[in-house]
């Protein structure tokens, strides 16, 4: 388990995700406002859409393809009602900074 | 008939419908034809084209034999030569008289009043003056903290002005409202940004021609650049005074509205009758049929003076009141208050019948309670749910209640009976439709709710457009989201979430409150990416894989071998997947990475075709004159002018036009958006066609002569439709809803200076409109193409 600096909070503008490549396996980073950041799988779980380009809507995002909606705290679809989700992952702001805290056995290192 | 006014004409339309050999002439003083007083306050807050008043033009007088005399006012009444006098000079004789002069502001005894900048607020010159007077930054006072004193206050606020409102007494609209809802009524008026001074009387106006204070009895002085006085009205009652007509307050009637002398008659605000006089039009309309019936000799009931609701028309503050509004021995009161929310409820009961209610910040069950009132209603069943509706079972229930002859909007004098005629007998099925044709809900609207239960109950295709909200976030109609964010003044879409939504919004709204502040501030609004579509935030169309394609403009579809050249080397560049002709006449980069965008555009020195977003698309042409051999208009040079006045620039959906040079229609003209049909020596204007998800065949909307004059025709409607259209709505779903008959009436049909007002909000759009894809060199937009790698190391 590892924490990793990404970059400056600066970058993520509010209400909006951006995508952040690490080692080419692509999280969705997203800035909720009140000093609240979320980090999930850019990988929408219908057909893997790009999450970071979704609409925020409070807590969730919706994907520009077709349009589910992934709650970020959990990480659960809840539009449409089905049992699926994103990997989602521990996210902290130090000076300013945004760090990312990856699995250590995710398969990505 | 002396007065064209709101009263008096009303009376007219009811003369009309009786048989009668009646030759009428019409005096008025004012220089316009008959007109919605009532709506001036929405001119004055902007929300209402001051042309857009008239209630009966010029033609109707022409049409109905009546004689019109307007700027002409009457100076006396010789009772005994059976004449009266006019200001003109002119001498005119009478059967029968109609006094039907209103009422004038009452004008204290303030010393300096006449000044320039000071104004009363009755007539539409008054509010012409007030308009002109109006600077941002003016310091405004409002004397007088009534209804009319308000509106003013928020109208002149809205148009930029520094507002304080001065009441003589401690509360505001203290003739409809107790202490407590006038405590909050005061709190919301506050919070709007106005300042209230109660409990104040002013002394005198200073200043030389032009006021430049008011000075209070206490000492006390106040800067103004603008005073406003609506401190009451008194009848016009002078004329008959000074004939020797038996007059109190106002000129005294009978319950046949005939005056101490029986050839004389008199109606309107003018009026007394059992010791009352009026200042809201709905007891009016009912002295016009009475009086209708009394002058045509036909069988009437005398007239009964019935309670009006009185209504603020301050968009975004609900207050309402009707009949009794304080409390006194033998009435029971029911009451609710949520205190932080400013919502105050008050019924006054007696008898088990309702007698009074004021409602403030929540007057949706005002139609409701206004049922009780007419039906005279035994409430005694429904004691336990008074001020919370029960569910209803039956949801035509209230609409039953309400009987045929009844009067259902008050301020217009519309009856059930007429309502459901016009429903059967002209189609009528949506609430734009029922004011259209029947002026019902055009006053202050608190019939608002009764006419769309009624079109619910009637009409068997009703159409909820009035009641379509957005979503459940910000649950209005886009209409009236247009109205708030006007009114309001909100500049981003988080505005307008924030205070009126629940402050998230989702998927549906943001993108459809992106587009209204948009066009309501012709574009000079807070641009918010975070409430975008992802394609409207890159300007590009996302596919089915995360990448993007890429049209840049070309504009009727003519390109050159420089651009193709150009196009080309981009293609091979950045590897784009495919090239594709597109069904719009230009060219489709398919394929390409996000963070490449801002690149190609650079490389293509191109502008955006804005094939990705809500926005105008293309003109697709033919070749026209400049080649075909049958061709009898310029299609190439008339489409790619259409393109250029119109790019850049969103609509409620996409908007795609084409030109053909002759009726063969080789570009598909009759099947787009808007079209320009090239004819022998002249254009048809076509619109609302469409070949997609359905075939539609375009609308004609008019035929001119001239190539700039079809452009115009286009760009009016082109305004209108932003203007006007629920956000999704593409075109031919937006005039099917309106009627040709409609848009061609508020566009190519329309009085000049509506015209020019929608060319003008055009044209201010358009100057704020760019390049969508120049923000490539806008630094803060840079970010969208990024993709972040990890700055530390990974362990
Ligand atoms: C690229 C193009 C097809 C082509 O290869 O030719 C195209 C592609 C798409 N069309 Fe189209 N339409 C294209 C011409 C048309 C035409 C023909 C025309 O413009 O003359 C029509 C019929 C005319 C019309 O608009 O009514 C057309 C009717 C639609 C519709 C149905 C609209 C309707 O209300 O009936 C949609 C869906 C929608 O808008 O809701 C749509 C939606 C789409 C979208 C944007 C779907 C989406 O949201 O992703 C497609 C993007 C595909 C992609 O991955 O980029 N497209 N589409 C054409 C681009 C034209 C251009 O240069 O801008
Ligand atoms: C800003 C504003 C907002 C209002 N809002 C509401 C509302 O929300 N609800 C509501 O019910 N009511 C409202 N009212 C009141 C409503 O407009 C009046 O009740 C209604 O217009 C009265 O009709 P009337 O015909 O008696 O008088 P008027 O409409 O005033 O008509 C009288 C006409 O006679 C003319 N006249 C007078 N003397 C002469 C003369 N000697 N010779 C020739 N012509 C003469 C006057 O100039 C005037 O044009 C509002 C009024 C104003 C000013
Ligand atoms: S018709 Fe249009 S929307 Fe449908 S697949 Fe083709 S391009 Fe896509
Ligand atoms: S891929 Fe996200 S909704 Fe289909």
């Amino acid at each position: 388990m590892s924490w990793v600096r990404i970059t400056g909070t600066a970058s993520f503008p509010l209400r909006q995700g951006r995508k952040v490549v690490i080692q080419e396996h692509e999280l969705a980073v997203f800035n909720l406002g009140n000093g609240k950041y979320a980090a999930v799988d850019n990988a929408c779980p219908h057909r893997g859409g790009p999450l970071c380009d979704g609409i925020v809507t409070g807590d969730t995002v919706v994907c520009p393809l077709h349009g589910w909606k992934t709650d970020l705290e959990t990480g659960h679809v809840v539009k449409p009602d089905i049992c699926v989700r994103t990997l989602r992952y521990e996210v902290q702001v130090e000076d300013g900074m945004l760090s990312i805290k990856l699995p250590a056995a995710a398969s990505l290192y | 008939m002396i007065g064209n006014g709101m009263a008096g004409v009303a009376c007219l339309e009811n003369i009309l419908k009786l048989p009668n050999d009646l030759d009428i002439t019409v005096f008025g003083d004012e220089t316009y034809p008959n007109y919605n007083r009532i709506m001036l306050s929405s001119v004055l807050a902007g929300e209402r084209e001051a042309d857009n008043l008239t209630i009966n033009g010029i033609d109707w007088y022409q049409k109905n034999r009546i004689g019109l005399r307007l700027g002409v006012r009457i100076t006396a009444i010789d009772r005994k030569k059976r004449i009266i006098r006019g200001d003109d000079g002119s001498v005119t004789e009478y059967d029968k008289l109609i006094i039907a002069t209103g009422s004038s502001p009452v004008i204290p005894a303030i010393e300096g009043i006449g000044k320039s900048n000071v104004f009363t607020f009755r007539t539409l010159d008054d509010t012409r003056g007030m308009i002109a007077a109006a600077r941002e930054g003016a310091r405004a006072v409002v004397i007088g903290g009534g209804i009319l004193g308000l509106e003013a206050a928020r109208g002149l606020q809205l148009r930029g002005c520094e507002v304080t409102v001065v009441q003589l007494k401690d509360s505001l609209m203290n003739r409809q409202l107790d202490a407590t809802a006038s405590g909050h009524l005061r709190d919301k008026i506050e919070q709007l940004g106005i300042q209230v001074l109660a409990g104040r009387t002013a002394a005198a106006i200073q200043g030389d021609n032009t006021a430049t204070a008011l000075t209070f009895t206490n000492g006390e002085v106040i800067p103004a650049d603008i005073i406003i006085i609506a401190a009451g009205i008194q009848p016009n009652a002078w004329l008959g005074r000074d004939a020797g007509l038996a007059c109190n307050r106002g000129i005294i009637v009978n319950g046949h509205m005939q005056t101490s002398d029986p050839r004389i008659y008199a109606l309107g605000e003018c009026t007394e009758f059992n010791g009352e006089t009026w200042g809201l039009i709905a007891p009016l309309h009912e002295q016009g049929r009475v009086l209708a019936a009394v002058i045509t000799g036909h069988p009437t009931e005398p007239f009964q003076s019935s309670a009006a609701a009185a209504k603020l028309k301050i968009t975004g503050l609900d207050v309402f009141s009707a009949g009794e509004y304080l409390e006194s021995e033998g009435t029971g009161v029911v009451k609710y208050e949520d205190a932080p929310l400013g919502i105050y409820k008050k019924l006054l009961i007696r008898n088990n019948r309702l007698v009074g209610v004021v409602l403030v910040g929540d007057d949706s069950d005002s139609s409701r309670y206004m049922n009780w009132f007419r039906n005279n209603t035994d409430l005694l069943v429904r004691r336990k749910n008074l001020l919370f509706p029960e569910p209803v079972s039956d949801r035509g229930e209230v609409v039953a209640e309400i009987a045929d002859a009844e009067t259902v909007c008050g301020c217009l004098g519309v009856t059930k009976a007429q309502i459901i005629q016009a429903i059967h007998e002209k189609g009528v099925n949506s609430l734009v439709r029922l004011k259209e044709t029947t002026r019902a809900s055009t006053g202050c609207g608190s019939c608002t709710g009764t006419c769309q239960s009624l079109l619910k109950a009637v009409a068997p295709d009703f159409e909820a457009d009035g009641n379509r909200v957005l979503c459940q976030c910000v649950p209005y109609s886009d209409d009236h989201l247009r109205g708030m964010i006007r009114t309001q003044r909100l500049r981003s879409v988080q505005e307008v979430l924030d205070i009126y939504g629940d402050g998230q919004g989702c998927e549906v709204c943001k993108p459809a409150l992106s587009y209204l502040v948009d066009v309501v501030w012709a574009g000079d609004h807070n641009e918010d990416p975070s409430a975008r579509f992802i394609n409207d935030r890159v300007h590009a169309n996302i596919q089915k894989d995360g990448t993007f394609s890429v049209i840049p403009r070309i504009r009727g579809g003519v390109t050159s071998p420089v651009q193709l050249r150009k196009i080309a080397e981009v293609a091979e560049k950045y590897n784009v997947r495919m090239v594709k002709i597109t069904g719009s006449q230009r060219i489709d980069l398919l394929g390409v990475q996000k963070q490449d965008l801002p690149k190609i555009w650079e490389d293509l020195g191109m502008p955006s075709g804005q094939a990705y977003t809500k926005g105008v698309r293309m003109v697709k042409t033919c070749v026209g004159t400049q080649f075909c051999r049958f061709g009898v208009k310029d299609a190439i040079a008339a489409g790619i002018e259409l393109e250029k006045r119109f790019e850049n620039l969103y609509t409620p959906h996409k908007t795609k036009m084409a030109v053909a040079g002759c009726p063969r229609n080789c570009s598909e003209a009759t099947v787009k958006d808007i079209g320009l049909v090239g004819q022998e020596g002249s254009w048809q204007v076509v619109v609302g066609g469409a070949a997609g998800k359905s075939v539609r065949k375009a609308d004609l909307l008019v035929t001119v002569v001239s190539t700039e004059e079809a452009l115009e025709a286009a760009a009016l409607f082109f305004q209108y439709y932003r203007e006007n259209a629920n956000y999704l709505e593409r075109s031919y779903d937006f005039v099917q809803r309106l009627g040709m008959e409609k848009i061609r009436k508020d566009t190519v049909y329309a009085q000049p200076p509506v015209r020019k007002g929608l060319l003008q909000r055009l044209q201010k759009a358009k100057m704020l409109a760019k390049d969508a894809w120049l923000d490539r060199y806008d630094k803060s937009h840079r970010g969208q193409f990024v993709q972040i790698e990890p700055a530390g190391r990974l362990q």
